[in-house]
């Protein structure tokens, strides 16, 4: 949207960041906290490693309570989310910020991340590390819906309980998942603070 | 269901917040503070019992009963749970109930099932009764809302069969449960007519033992564990809403799976 009306309108009109962007990441942060903090809960009455979470870092105060929370935020997850997808592919925005991806990018923004002097200078663009692990942790967010799914209605929906492997071992998967979305969230939370202009651009629109 | 997993830490959140009120004098500062304040309250919620009726317990109960309305809508009423072989049953099977093993209850002496609502025929029903009836296997997997399954073998009666047998009404929206260790709970009736649902009376091709649910239980593979009654002495039919032992403690009510 904003993108095409680009050639229209002034283009100081055109916030760098959509709005719709920005709505969507930040309700996503507060679907994906609410998320992590009751599974952990869900995880600790039935542990599938030999660890469990500290209670006072979960969410719910007991089974019942997470349940209540991780099945209410899970519908803003998974519509959040939906409306990112689609908002983001149907303006073209996916196209121009993401692709082409590229490996010979990827392995200079890698050694000039080793050299500690990795840019982001052009704050309109994402460096290839930056593209590649947007697209993680998209992906890692799909595959947490999708494997939510076989445990929340495993025998209505046989397709995804066969493709995961089963109720077992999709516990596993979607564990897996909860791990990735955290060690990108801290990673992630980092660099934001280091390029602080990125974090004022993602909440209001201009860096 | 572990009943154990009880032990939650309380904090007074209108206490702490009115602690925090009279440190803040200055009226800017106090602006700001209201506002991280609801933040702060949020974050101190985590590690928090939700049982005190407050605005946010609300909210999730009613979320909690959309998802219910949900789970109806999901559920195919000829979708079968997959069945598993019986090198895949899980050995020894589990144990749960909201009390120890040591404590299992053994039948009433004498015991008949009781029937009431709304059911032509509410004579008690004896178990020889339900062993004339013609009998189904399945071994399915026991879903825990904990999140661990175990796979187990059950035989008895199709609880479809059962419901026409004694002239239950089939067009009602609940069939309920009591329990002679009073647990109670109760299901839908599109659940209750699955093909898969089952009046079980053995466990693994024995008689069902005691710690199972003697002398029988509810078996349904597209509900979780809780859902399914043990020690079933009374099956009633009805149009108002019977609740459950942990679903009126928050767990939701129709916890398909
Ligand atoms: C408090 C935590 C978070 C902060 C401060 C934060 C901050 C930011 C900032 C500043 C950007 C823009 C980067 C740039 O312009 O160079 C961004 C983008 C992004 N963030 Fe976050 N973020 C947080 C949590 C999360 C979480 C939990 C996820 C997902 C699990 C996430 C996923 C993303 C994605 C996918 C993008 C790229 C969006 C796009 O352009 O399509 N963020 N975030």
């Amino acid at each position: 949207m904003v993108l095409r009306s680009k050639k229209t309108k002034p283009k100081a009109e055109a916030p760098a960041v959509p709005a719709w962007l920005r709505v969507t990441h930040w309700l996503n942060v507060a679907a994906v906290t609410v998320m992590v903090l009751s599974g952990w809960r869900i995880y600790d009455a039935s542990p599938i490693f030999p660890f469990h979470f500290p209670a006072g870092i979960t969410l719910g105060g007991w089974l019942a309570g997470a349940l209540q929370w991780h099945f209410a935020a899970m519908w803003l997850l998974f519509v959040n989310g939906l409306v990112y997808l689609i908002l983001n592919t149907a303006t073209g925005r996916m196209k121009m910020k993401y692709f082409p991806l590229s490996l010979k990018e990827l392995w200079r923004d890698i050694k000039q991340t080793l050299r500690l002097s990795l840019h982001h200078d052009d704050l309109s663009r994402y460096n290839m590390i930056q593209k590649l692990s947007y697209l993680f942790a998209i992906a890692a967010l799909v595959m947490m819906v999708l494997s939510g799914l076989v445990l929340w209605k495993s025998v209505q929906f046989p397709l995804l309980r066969a493709l995961f492997g089963g109720y077992d071992t999709a516990r596993v998967i979607h564990f897996i998942c909860m791990c990735f979305i955290v060690a990108f969230t801290f990673v992630h939370v980092v660099m934001a603070l280091l390029v602080p202009r990125t974090l004022k651009g993602m909440v209001i629109g201009r860096f | 269901m572990a009943g154990s997993d009880k032990k939650f830490v309380r904090i007074d959140k209108k206490l702490v917040i009115k602690d925090a009120q009279k440190v803040i004098a200055d009226p800017y500062r106090r602006l700001f503070m209201k506002k991280s304040m609801s933040l702060g309250a949020l974050a101190m919620l985590s590690g928090c019992d939700f049982t005190d009726g407050n605005s946010v317990d609300t909210v999730l109960k009613a979320i909690s009963r959309f998802n219910d309305k949900v789970q109806a809508w999901l559920f195919d009423p000829k979708r079968l749970a997959p069945e598993y072989t019986e090198t895949q049953i899980t050995r020894p099977f589990p144990f749960n109930a909201y009390y120890s093993e040591a404590e299992v209850r053994p039948a009433p002496q004498g015991y008949k099932l009781k029937l009431s609502g709304m059911i032509a025929n509410k004579r008690d029903v004896t178990l020889a009764e339900l062993h004339a009836m013609p009998q189904t296997e399945q071994i399915t997997r026991h879903i825990c809302v904990e999140g661990w399954s175990a796979v187990g073998r059950w035989g008895g009666v199709k609880f479809s069969d059962f419901l026409s047998r004694v002239g239950a009404d089939l067009t009602a929206k609940y069939v309920g449960f009591r329990c002679f260790d009073d647990y109670y709970t109760s299901i839908d009736m599109p659940t209750a007519l699955h093909p898969q649902t089952l009046l079980t009376l053995t466990f693994d091709g024995k008689t069902l033992p005691p710690k199972y649910g003697y002398p029988m239980k509810l078996r349904m593979p597209t509900k979780l564990g809780y859902k399914n009654p043990k020690y079933i002495a009374e099956i009633f039919v009805a149009n108002d809403y019977p609740g459950g032992y942990w679903e009126d403690q928050g767990y939701e009510w129709f916890a398909g799976s």
